[in-house]
């Protein structure tokens, strides 16, 4: 059903875990589906220095959310608010027509860490 | 990954047994004339067929015309429920469970858009109906009551002898889909009120595409489906006479072997539910006892269930989930609601389903891959908070 590089992003997540003192932390939940997901961003210089994520979901859910972890370490972000939800699923190689709303969560938490931070920084 | 192979999802489906493969084989070679044929090819066949009528129906306690044959449990539900509804003609009350399998559940929604009314009956956190819930549903204008006689998803077993005899009393037409009790535990029709009975041979090491109705003798449906003459007309088209031979050979295995089988199987589940149990913040969903011999249906608290699976499944395991992420659907399983599950425990439950092969090395590798397999998602999950040590 799952790819190779799904399987192995849920069987490895990499970038799990909560961050010491994050920049911004982002939520992002379908209580319908159920799943959520907590990402945790450290920003230097408008960069994201370091990024970690937790999730409660399906294989889908977490391969989609340890991929977008490594596709934004480095990132501006303003490059980082260009991803979206499809650019993970592209990202893995796709994922099965069923699960492309499990994916969806990533890169939501993303931009609302984003929005988060720059609220905070008071732009 | 791994070679090791182990199957614990008999409530989806089970292996055809070695014995009832060779039984059917000659029906595909040898005997390929069609049962309602006059020549002798013809004769030989129905002889066949109606041979393993009466095997079904003695494992039942029913009369051999009472058993119809058809392409499994759905097709039964559906010709009892809808032809139930056609031979009444106006619209009526239809009083059926919150717990129903999809081919029963969805059969009722369907009728509501024809204009029949129906009560679906909650269930106690076990999942299990009261009968007098039934009692109290019962209107003038209700035609048919259907109760399954055990849950696919949870295993909880119903009080369908009470709930028949109520039917009785009312003089309402009584149907319980046993797909998941006939094969598993004892069932007798001759004691037991119901006026149809559904069960699928696939769910007892028989082959898939071919199950039975019992109709009660005096009691017809409308026919649903037109055509030929056979099955009393109320399922016609050539018999799939392979399938029926080899549903009949399962059956008397099954029978032959139930109360040894039950045994065994109730003590690998009790097992496998006591070392799941062992697990931090695990509940068992159904009932501790009155459920069936196969079945450990169990929720992992913070985790997603599809995710277990998919770990499972990675380490050889098959098993299944109600979770919604495992479905298609966005909603998890409409029997885990139905008992009360928040939706995080419903998404968290997985089901193990024992049968024919199962041993207690099987329970062995689950206990022994699965603690890890929930450490390392809870430890990824953001409501796991581990508990200090």
């Amino acid at each position: 059903m799952y790819n190779e590089k799904v399987v192995d992003h849920f069987s490895n997540p990499r970038n799990v875990g909560e961050l010491e003192n994050p920049d911004a932390v982002g939520e992002t939940g379908s209580f319908k589906c159920g799943d959520t997901m907590t990402l945790y961003l450290k920003v230097q210089n408008d960069r994201i220095e370091d990024v970690s994520f937790q999730t409660f979901g399906c294989g889908a859910a977490i391969a989609s959310s340890s991929m977008l972890t490594e596709m934004v370490k480095g990132k501006t972000l303003d490059e980082a608010m260009k991803i979206t939800n499809q650019d993970v699923a592209d990202e893995l190689g796709g994922l099965p027509p069923l699960k492309l709303h499990c994916s969806n969560l990533a890169a939501d938490a993303l931009h609302d860490a984003i929005e988060k931070y720059r609220k905070k920084q008071g732009v | 990954m791994t070679s090791r192979k182990v199957y614990m999802d008999h409530g989806a489906t089970t292996p055809v047994r070695e014995e009832v493969l060779e039984a059917m084989l000659p029906f595909f070679r040898e005997h390929y004339g069609n049962p309602s044929s006059l020549h002798a090819q013809g004769r030989a066949v129905r002889k066949e067929l109606e041979n393993a009528r009466d095997i079904i129906a003695g494992v039942l306690g029913a009369e051999p015309k009472e058993i119809i044959f058809t392409s499994g449990g759905t097709e039964s539900n559906n010709i009892v429920l809808r032809g139930a509804a056609k031979k009444r003609g106006a619209p009526g009350h239809i009083i059926t469970t919150s717990i129903e399998h999809h081919a029963v559940f969805d059969v009722c929604r369907d009728l509501e858009k024809e204009g029949h009314q129906v009560t679906y009956l909650p269930v106690d956190k076990y999942g299990k109906v009261d009968p007098q819930s039934v009692r109290k549903a019962i209107r003038p204008d209700t035609f048919i009551i259907s109760v399954m006689a055990a849950n696919n998803e949870i295993g909880t077993l119903q009080p369908i002898e009470e709930i028949g005899a109520i039917a009785a009393e009312h003089k309402v037409l009584f149907h319980t889909d046993a797909v998941q009790v006939v094969g598993q535990l004892p069932l007798n029709l001759s004691k037991l009120k119901a006026d149809f009975l559904s069960l699928s041979a696939h769910k007892f090491n028989g082959p898939k595409g071919v199950g039975a109705l019992f109709m009660r003798k005096g009691i017809r449906v409308a026919p649903i489906y037109i055509g030929g003459g056979q099955e009393r007309k109320i399922r016609p088209g050539t018999e799939n006479v392979p399938a029926i031979i080899g549903m009949a050979k399962a059956l008397e295995l099954a029978a032959a072997e139930m109360d040894e089988k039950s045994r065994s199987l109730t003590k690998l589940r009790d097992r496998l539910i006591s070392g799941l149990l062992q697990i931090d913040e695990v509940i068992l969903n159904g009932h501790p006892d009155e459920r069936l011999p196969g079945n450990v249906n169990v929720s992992f608290k913070h985790i997603e269930g599809e995710s277990v699976l998919l770990s499972l499944d990675l380490q050889g395991v098959a098993a299944s989930s109600g979770s919604a992420c495992s479905s298609g659907s966005l909603d998890p399983s409409h029997v885990l609601s139905a008992i009360g599950l928040d939706h995080p425990t419903a998404h968290g439950s997985i089901r193990f389903s024992l049968g024919y092969g199962n041993n207690d090395d099987d329970i062995d590798y689950v206990l022994e891959i699965i603690p890890a397999i929930t450490d390392r998602l809870r430890r990824i999950s953001p409501t796991y908070k581990p508990k200090a040590v």
